[in-house]
């Protein structure tokens, strides 16, 4: 049997959660591209879209707590929806962070780009570990919420390796790479932050399937 | 599982003629604790309640098998049934005050069991309409006839007289599905404060009240025990899907 109403309003939530989940990853995609282009028209896209992604995340738990209240659901019903409720405020986080790369492009001052390559690694990471943890949680797909787990130590190596990049490139030309050697530790930094939030919502997918949050805490 | 249980049920099978309406049920009652009986209609959890005070002996053609034991004595064994009955309280799903005072409906147990002292009723009368909190609100009219009270103000009399023979367990057979929010809300209440000195057993339909409520949740499903496990497991993770089915309103 169908639980009509219940059924309906999960499946808006899963809709409105890939909505949100994918104006994240483009988000990621955009200011990837803008930071290797210098596109400032993309980069203050990017900046607009951190508000319609703070209010995906307002309908979003305004949509769980009708469900809530209307619905009172239990067993993998509350656990799809907690873990919903939860989810979306990591979500918002990494449009944040999105916004915060796009302001440093948009306010960083020079012409000449330099290109990073554990930054576009970190970036292509970042994104698929966000695409993929959604989609675990649309799929109820828990090795795939494991992997996005897993992925997030292959980012902070990455973090770690861009350091002795960044190193490298303050030390050319006397240091004249100075300024943006820091701006891209700053961007390497948020995009490390933004792996750490698509690793909270694969747990959280984690919990919604298994109904253990954090394995072994 | 279950700890120092007050109850313990083996191998119960009931049948009403040829119906068998319980099936090979095992299940320990921890004390002090309340323990949920759950499940759609017909699927036998109010039968194992009455059977757990000896009400379904007066059902023609009902035969037992098996074995209830109150604090490891069988009740279907030596045991007085109007020991077992006193010892286990059962409140019902429609409040039924005797048509006297609420005075006599409380005293009316205490003196079949033969206590006579005025001083003695008065001193259980009152402790038993304070632990269903109702003195209050019957202190001034305990002459009065218990028709008069509201509702609510009935089951908790009802709750109160349960009480009056010093049971060790009460027995609930949805003790709250003809009230409204807020009389439901005070036997709730009441009975969580209950939890300290009684093990309960309540029998609900309502989800929400077994999780609020319940320490322990045993799920029925045509006459046998599908899952029985701490409330919380059972109402976020629960073990078997039929379970999760019927709790979560997929059933059928």
């Amino acid at each position: 049997m169908m639980r009509t109403g219940l059924d309906e309003l999960l499946k808006e939530l899963e809709l409105e959660l890939i909505h949100m989940g994918e104006a994240c990853t483009l988000a990621i995609e955009k200011v990837t591209k803008s930071l290797k282009n210098g596109d400032l028209k993309q980069a203050k896209k990017v900046r607009e879209a951190d508000e319609v992604i703070d209010g995906m995340e307002k309908d979003i738990e305004n949509l769980c707590l009708k469900i809530l209240l209307e619905q009172q659901p239990v067993a993998k019903d509350l656990r799809q929806v907690s873990a919903a409720l939860k989810m979306v405020t990591d979500m918002e986080r990494i449009g944040d962070q999105t916004a915060d790369i796009a302001e440093i492009i948009i306010s960083e001052n020079i012409s000449e780009q330099v290109e990073i390559d554990t930054i576009n690694k970190m970036a292509t990471a970042a994104k698929k570990m966000v695409r993929d943890s959604i989609k675990a949680y649309v799929n109820q797909d828990l090795s795939l919420a494991v992997r996005v787990i897993e992925a997030d130590d292959e980012v902070d190596l990455l973090f770690v390796e861009n350091k002795k990049d960044l190193i490298a490139l303050l030390l050319q030309n006397n240091g004249r790479n100075g300024e943006r050697a820091l701006d891209l530790i700053m961007i390497a930094k948020y995009l490390e932050r933004i792996a750490d939030h698509a690793t909270n919502i694969a747990e959280w997918v984690e919990y919604s399937i298994t109904g253990i949050h954090k394995k072994g805490n | 599982m279950i700890e120092n249980p007050i109850i313990t049920i083996k191998d119960l099978d009931l049948y009403y003629n040829d119906f068998k309406a319980l099936k090979n049920i095992n299940l320990d009652i921890a004390k002090n604790k309340i323990t949920a009986f759950i499940g759609p209609s017909g699927c036998g959890k109010s039968t194992l309640l009455k059977s757990i005070n000896r009400m379904n002996d007066l059902v023609d053609g009902c035969k037992i098998e098996g074995e209830i034991a109150l604090e490891n004595e069988n009740i279907f064994g030596k045991m007085d049934v109007n020991i077992l009955r006193k010892r286990v309280g059962m409140v019902f799903q429609k409040a039924n005050p005797f048509p006297m005072s609420i005075y006599d409906n409380i005293a009316y147990g205490p003196r079949t069991h033969g206590i006579k002292k005025k001083a003695a009723l008065d001193e259980i009368v009152e402790d038993c309409l304070r632990r269903a909190a109702l003195w209050e609100d019957s202190k001034d009219r305990l002459k009065r006839s218990a028709l008069g009270l509201s509702g609510g103000q009935q089951q908790r009399l009802c709750i109160a007289r349960a009480l009056a023979t010093k049971p060790e367990v009460l027995l609930m057979d949805e003790p709250t599905s003809a009230l409204d929010p807020i009389s439901t809300g005070r036997i709730e209440e009441l009975v969580r404060e209950l939890k300290k000195d009684y093990t309960i057993i309540i029998v609900t339909h309502n989800m929400q009240q077994a999780v609020r409520i319940s320490d322990n949740t045993a799920f029925f499903l045509l006459g046998e025990v599908v899952e029985y496990n701490d409330t919380q497991k059972i109402f976020s993770i629960p073990a078997d899907k039929r379970t999760e089915d019927y709790i979560t309103g997929r059933f059928g």
